[in-house]
């Protein structure tokens, strides 16, 4: 089914979405990828040291999430790290970027509110979890159309971490980014159930 | 007679070839691509296939690159045995070519300095060269940006003579199988058999610069080009994973001789942007 959503993409969203959607996501959504998801641990590590575990903020979760450079509370995170802009235009290429390679980050981000993930692959357990436990959701842009994905870009800015380069934090403006929900907040997996459905005995 | 060619000509062809590869698809990939849209069975798959021309399109019409993966630059050069190089050092003027092409071309830097310490050398060198010497006055070049997405995904196995050709089908399945979405389908696929452990690597990579369109000259080979396609396509993985009949455009087996005790196998998955372009100076 073919859905239109606007961010943040809060619990009473992602309720709606189901395995299988084709989703077009509008709003501001986050970029993210390797390196800046390490020194987030790192940040948060840090920070760890100095909160009592029950502080809250605003939205009700651990005061921690609030010194991440970027509002995490039903935030969506793009796994991508796009080609430089030419002149005149917000961005390169952006197409989404495995998202294994984040599986050791995300339960944590998931656990303090964020709640929307968007890249390429499989994810595993502790991460379908973590979705689940979160009512979260896991999309899947397509791989490989950079140029056609760059179109709904909109606007982009960099929010941090500029000397990472293609990997810096980025805040971006999309209209109608297509994405396909793979994990739906109740566990349900795309990848597994599409597969099997195609799968022929040679 | 021996042929002067300046080391100048050599980084002004590989800046040229790292924009093209990056914007437009070889003849082959891009028909293989129109082919699958036709015949793929899932509604979703087709989809994704008419969004990848689609894509192929505005990369070339707007110059941005197909994917915003452009790889680290892997540079075959065939050397003719009468050429001579005036200039700076091969292996420096094929680099140079690679930095004016990643910057001038809005390319994306993705080459660390260290494996380990991972500092980005903010200029996509070092390329990965492999030389070889042929016959002849000219330097045939091939470069192949290769996105790591599929790369990351790619397997080898020393297996035991008796193994055998279900031995090595088995590796294929199982690695095309392990890979999945992640090596964003539809998938091409290099297989090196034969060789050592380095040379089945490099057969593997040899076989994905082939046009999807040509097949092996020996026959066997030929036959299991022909049945590991049928096999992978069957496995339902689909374009972008996402389930499908269109789970590779092409399977590229390359052979070599290898010794009495052993039957190395290499799988290198490449994914739809299978990016190569050839010059010959
Ligand atoms: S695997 Fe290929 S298509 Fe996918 S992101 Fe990497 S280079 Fe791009």
């Amino acid at each position: 089914m073919d859905k239109h959503i606007a961010t943040p993409i809060t619990a009473e969203v992602t309720k709606e979405l189901h395995a299988g959607d084709y989703v077009y996501i509008s709003g501001t959504i986050y970029v993210a990828r390797d390196a800046a998801h390490k020194r987030f641990m790192e940040v948060l590590d840090k920070a760890e040291e100095q909160f009592v575990p029950e502080q809250q903020n605003e939205a009700g979760r651990n005061k921690l999430a609030d010194v991440l450079p970027f509002p995490l509370e039903n935030a969506a995170v793009y796994y991508m790290g796009p080609s430089p802009a030419r002149e005149g235009r917000p961005i390169g290429s952006a197409g989404p970027t495995t998202a294994s390679r984040m599986d050791k980050y995300a339960p944590r981000l998931l656990d303090l509110g964020q709640k929307a993930m968007i890249g390429k692959g499989k994810r595993t357990q502790a991460v379908i979890d973590a979705i689940v436990r979160n009512q979260a959701v896991y999309f899947a842009a397509v791989g490989g159309a950079g140029a056609l994905l760059s179109k709904c870009i909109k606007k982009s800015d960099l929010v941090c971490y500029g000397d990472l380069g293609a990997e810096a934090v980025l805040k971006l403006e999309v209209e109608d980014f297509p994405v396909v929900v793979v994990i739906d907040c109740e566990g349900n997996n795309l990848y597994e159930t599409a597969v099997k459905k195609y799968a022929q005995e040679t | 007679m021996i042929r002067t060619i300046k080391t100048e000509e050599v980084t002004k062809n590989i800046r040229e070839m790292c924009i093209e590869a990056n914007h437009y698809l070889s003849r082959d990939m891009d028909n293989a691509l129109k082919k699958a849209a036709d015949s793929e069975q899932a509604p979703l798959g087709k989809k994704i296939l008419c969004q990848l021309q689609e894509n192929l399109i505005i990369a070339g019409e707007d110059m941005i690159p197909i994917c915003q993966d452009t790889g680290m630059a892997v540079i075959f050069a065939e050397i003719g045995q009468e050429v001579h190089f005036d200039g700076m050092l091969l292996e420096e003027a094929l680099n140079e070519g690679v930095r004016q092409g990643y910057r001038e071309g809005f390319l994306r830097k993705s080459v660390v300095k260290d494996p380990i310490l991972r500092e980005n050398t903010k200029d996509n060198t070092p390329a990965v060269i492999h030389y070889s010497m042929v016959e002849g006055d000219k330097v045939k070049l091939t470069l192949a940006p290769k996105g790591f997405g599929s790369e990351n995904m790619s397997r080898i196995f020393m297996l035991k003579p008796a193994d055998g050709i279900e031995g090595v089908k088995q590796a294929i399945l199982t690695t095309v199988e392990d890979a999945g979405p992640n090596a964003c389908p539809p998938m091409v696929v290099g297989v090196g058999i034969g060789g050592t452990f380095e040379k089945c690597a490099l057969l593997a990579k040899q076989a994905l610069t082939r046009s999807v369109e040509e097949h092996s000259q020996i026959p066997y080979v030929k036959d299991l080009e022909e049945e590991m396609l049928r096999k992978i396509n069957c496995l339902g993985i689909g374009p972008g994973g996402l389930g499908g009949t269109t789970t590779a455009l092409a399977v590229n087996i390359n052979t070599y001789p290898t010794h009495i005790a052993g039957l190395p196998v290499a799988v290198n998955i490449c994914c739809h942007v299978n990016r190569h372009v050839v010059r010959v100076i």
